[in-house]
């Protein structure tokens, strides 16, 4: 029989692997285990966010791009990063570390689908970001009144029907008509959808999936920012 | 003059259906072949299978019997490349519903999972081990906690496969119903293909 691995007894960087290895494998409880060893260590949050949990889904989503990991081993790993979310989200906002930016996201009306929302959700605040996520079945109204509220830098809408798809139009053309379109960027992402249909609905980028959202949002919000 | 070589290629998760409309039509001079049902956990992978056998060029007409499942419009691209049709629609429930009664039920109330014939016979392989819910009933939450109901949406409804039905709708912890809808534009659009029933051919 397999022998349980001290994590504590590991070298800051082979911990690091193996728990890029452990949230490649969904486990929870070691990589909550392993965050605390980390930290209590003197590793930053933020560096236990960047080097270990957000490098390890980077490999998980890559996996999943390439058909080598499905949609039940991507739950378990975002799992597994939600556990480590619990203790370092508290640390990350005691010190105040600038944000990267604050995104609204909602999956539009008619569609009750959240698991790829939610990824991307998980990973933009992985990459920095304040997520503010209205939900599902969203219409033009609530997505407008989001805005207007939080005044976020992003929008991002979801859909994984093609039915329900063509709605992200319908929010995008009201933003328009409201002359507050150019206030904000907006990303659209779902399985049915390609950078063709991002293009034709007039948002600023389609993102095939939550890893590209995070990357693309960050990229966008330092070209508006004039950073990049 | 040989006859016009037809090929139904066709997901397999429809076998039953679509030899049932070829038997009971009386259709001749059709070749009718099934990819594996299980791409249809994974639909990123039907193009290339379409275009895999389509590319054998061995058929004068082809009809795809696939709706868009999930492709995101790259089968309609591998079809336009051969000039090949496919079942209207985005999917299974709604060419076996037809767009306007589907699109009727789904905004009725849009908490819905829709079951066929095929996936009450088949529920346990491709719902509840595909999502891996077998390995792993934590993900349930995350599966279905916005869905309320199960929509049935049945082909040839028998008192066996409606328990059976009500049984997945129980496991997925989700309020039952039952529309028979039968085969739909599943039927109208084989039936179609001009030339092919004996009567069509006046044979």
């Amino acid at each position: 029989m397999e022998e349980d691995l001290d994590l504590s007894a590991l070298s800051d960087d082979d911990l690091v692997e193996q728990m890029q290895a452990d949230l490649y494998d969904g486990l929870a409880d070691e990589i909550l285990a392993g965050t605390e060893i980390l930290l209590s260590r003197g590793w930053s949050a933020g560096r236990v966010l960047e080097d270990a949990l957000m490098a390890g889904m980077q490999i998980v989503g890559v996996d999943f791009r390439n058909g080598i990991l499905f949609v039940p081993e991507v739950l378990l790993a975002a799992n597994a990063m939600k556990a480590g979310m619990v203790v370092l989200r508290p640390l990350l906002a005691e010190t105040g570390a600038a944000r990267t930016g604050k995104v609204v996201i909602g999956t539009v009306k008619g569609d009750i689908h959240d698991i790829g929302k939610n990824l991307a959700g998980m990973m933009l605040e992985g990459a920095g970001f304040e997520v503010i996520d209205i939900g599902i079945n969203t219409d033009a109204e609530a997505y407008l009144a989001a805005l207007d509220e939080h005044r976020p830098d992003i929008l991002g809408m979801s859909a994984l029907l093609t039915t329900t798809m063509p709605y992200m139009k319908v929010v995008i053309d009201e933003m328009v008509d409201r002359g507050i379109r150019d206030d904000y960027i907006v990303l659209v992402g779902g399985a049915p959808l390609d950078k063709e249909f991002g293009d034709a609905v007039g948002a600023d980028a389609f993102c095939s999936d939550a890893a590209t959202a995070s990357e693309t949002a960050t990229r966008l919000v330092m070209e508006r920012a004039g950073v990049a | 003059m040989s006859p016009e070589k037809v090929l139904v290629l066709s997901c397999g998760a429809l076998a039953k259906e679509v030899l049932d409309v070829v038997a009971r039509n009386r259709i001749e001079h059709i070749k009718v072949e099934f990819l594996p049902a299980s791409l249809h956990n994974n639909p990123s992978l039907i193009p290339d299978a379409v275009e895999e056998r389509l590319s054998r060029g061995d058929y004068d007409r082809a009809l795809v019997g696939y709706g868009d499942c999930g492709t995101a419009g790259s089968l309609d691209a591998v079809l336009e490349k051969f000039g090949v049709e496919r079942l209207p629609g985005s999917h299974c429930y709604e060419f076996f519903t037809t767009s306007d009664v589907f699109a009727t039920i789904h905004e009725d109330d849009p908490r819905t999972f829709y079951l066929t014939d095929f996936l009450v016979r088949h529920f346990e392989r491709l719902v509840w081990v595909g999502l891996g819910l077998d390995r792993h009933p934590e993900l349930m939450e995350e599966y279905f906690r916005n869905y309320e109901r199960v929509v049935y949406l049945s082909q040839f409804p028998s008192a066996e496969t409606l328990t059976d039905a009500r049984r997945c709708a129980d496991k997925l912890k989700l309020r039952f119903e039952h529309r028979h809808v039968g085969l739909g534009a599943l039927e109208a659009t084989i039936v179609a293909l001009p030339s092919l029933t004996v009567a069509k051919a006046g044979v």
